[in-house]
């Protein structure tokens, strides 16, 4: 399968990229990993007809912790993810996803600014910046902005960024001592998207879950929260009975379709689960760093 | 649409052409420079069958686009014997029986060198990790691991084609 005909655009500075993002408006994309692009365009699912390849802008690719936050460059490779063992030491969600997404030929070239900006919710890092309350940051012919990941998924494919905004950083904040995630992810095969993955990002005061994050993987139409999950786990011993509650109402909350990957009642259920392990799992890790 | 003209190193060689900005490096390396041995398996970034290295790093080449490789390194199964030498990695495909039909094996080869490049004493789940994105339908990789081990050990004992 062979794309649709596009002019090729390959900037060397972010400026250079948003004025021709400015240019040529909403017939443009940005090429980034393309490691979902380039296949919708083989299946002509999309046609633009200018393609802006961001792989020889400078300054783009880089990790590193900031004062309270971890800087991921919006083209940092995943393979630099899994291969970041001592920094992702603290921050095992992130870890635990590095993994996990699509294979390792993939993780070579997809992106982490890819895989969240294109709004994918069969994307694993939308949930996992959802659950970290990632701030996004972009830059436009106007200047930059912070975007609060709360803010940034409007819809299927939709994103806060306007179409002459370029995504060039995440930032997660540095989780504080007593905090711990896990990232849970159930796969058909390795490299095919999530039938249903739950991300969890919570703090453990004492034997009391002090705050919590929840969101979920390829169950509803757009990346999501639970926030009845968030409500079933916060200011509540980890028992059972609370993780269970917890599944119950990320189960009730999502929204899945049927399809190949099982039907919506399988996939409910698979939240349920997934949301009482990677709970448990963020707890026994919050546990470890008092 | 527009047409590029581009420079690739493929194989320690320098190789140019124009190519249309469309044109997908698999069918640049294939039919524009009659490499074929890198294969066209699932056409949706599936299997794997298409695996070259790009500056050293295996890559699906069917999910990027020629242009894209200007000025960059390309290596496929063909330039892996050295000298009319199989490559430990191709000799450890034959004596372990590696590969049955073999559509998937230039792709294993060349997953596996990185691999072995990176990590030359992987473990069991370290290999089968690592070829994790390449698809085989006729063996259940088990003489696949088997193979990357013998390479291992063969290029552990032989330490100067590690850099070959």
């Amino acid at each position: 399968m062979i794309p649709g005909t596009f002019d090729y655009l390959a900037p060397s500075t972010i400026d250079e990229a948003i004025a021709a993002l400015a240019a040529h408006g909403d017939d443009a994309k940005i090429l980034a990993g393309g490691q979902s692009l380039i296949p919708a365009m083989r299946f002509r699912l999309a046609s633009p007809t200018v393609l802006i390849d961001i792989n020889r802008v400078a300054g783009l690719e880089y990790l590193r912790e900031e004062a309270g936050y971890l800087a991921i460059g919006a083209l940092t490779r995943e393979h630099a993810l899994e291969h970041a063992a001592e920094l992702m030491r603290g921050y095992p969600l992130l870890a635990d996803a590095a993994r996990v997404i699509a294979d390792p030929l993939v993780r070579n070239r997809a992106t982490v600014g890819g895989n969240i900006a294109h709004a994918d919710p069969a994307n694993d890092h939308p949930a996992v910046m959802l659950a970290y309350g990632a701030e996004m940051v972009a830059r436009g012919p106007g200047g930059e902005r912070h975007i609060p990941i709360d803010d940034f998924f409007l819809g299927l494919f939709e994103t806060a960024l306007a179409h002459d905004e370029l995504l060039t950083e995440i930032r997660i904040p540095k989780p504080q001592p007593g905090a711990g995630g896990a990232y849970l992810k159930i796969e058909r095969k390795v490299g095919d998207y999530a039938v249903a993955a739950v991300a969890v990002q919570l703090a453990i005061d004492g034997s009391r879950v002090s705050a919590a994050r929840v969101a979920l993987t390829n169950v509803s139409p757009a990346p999501m929260r639970s926030a009845g999950a968030e409500a079933a786990l916060v200011g509540q011993e980890l028992s059972e009975a609370t993780l269970e509650a917890a599944g119950r109402a990320a189960a009730a909350e999502c929204d899945p379709s049927s399809d190949l990957r099982g039907t919506a009642e399988y996939k409910r259920d698979l939240v349920r689960v997934l949301v009482k392990r990677a709970a448990r799992k963020a707890a026994e890790r919050a546990s470890a760093r008092p | 649409m527009s047409k590029h003209t581009i420079s690739v190193t493929v194989n320690g060689e320098t190789r140019g052409g124009e190519v249309d900005s469309r044109l997908l490096l698999v069918h640049y390396i294939r039919e524009q420079l009659s490499l074929t041995g890198t294969h066209i398996g699932c056409d949706t970034t599936s299997c794997g069958a298409c695996t070259v290295l790009l500056d050293g790093r295996p890559i699906k080449s069917c999910t990027m686009f020629a242009v894209q490789a200007d000025g960059h390194s390309v290596e496929t199964i063909e330039g892996v014997a050295q000298g009319g030498n199989l490559h430990p990695l191709q000799e450890g495909f034959w004596e372990q029986h590696g590969l049955q039909c073999g559509f998937c094996t230039p792709g294993m080869i060349m997953t596996a060198k990185a691999l072995l490049a990176a990590n030359p004493n992987p473990s069991e789940d370290e290999i089968r990790h690592g070829i994790s994105g390449n698809l085989c339908r006729c063996t259940g990789y088990v003489k696949i691991v088997e193979a990357i081990q013998y390479a291992a050990a063969k290029l552990r004992e032989q330490p100067e084609e590690v850099a070959a």
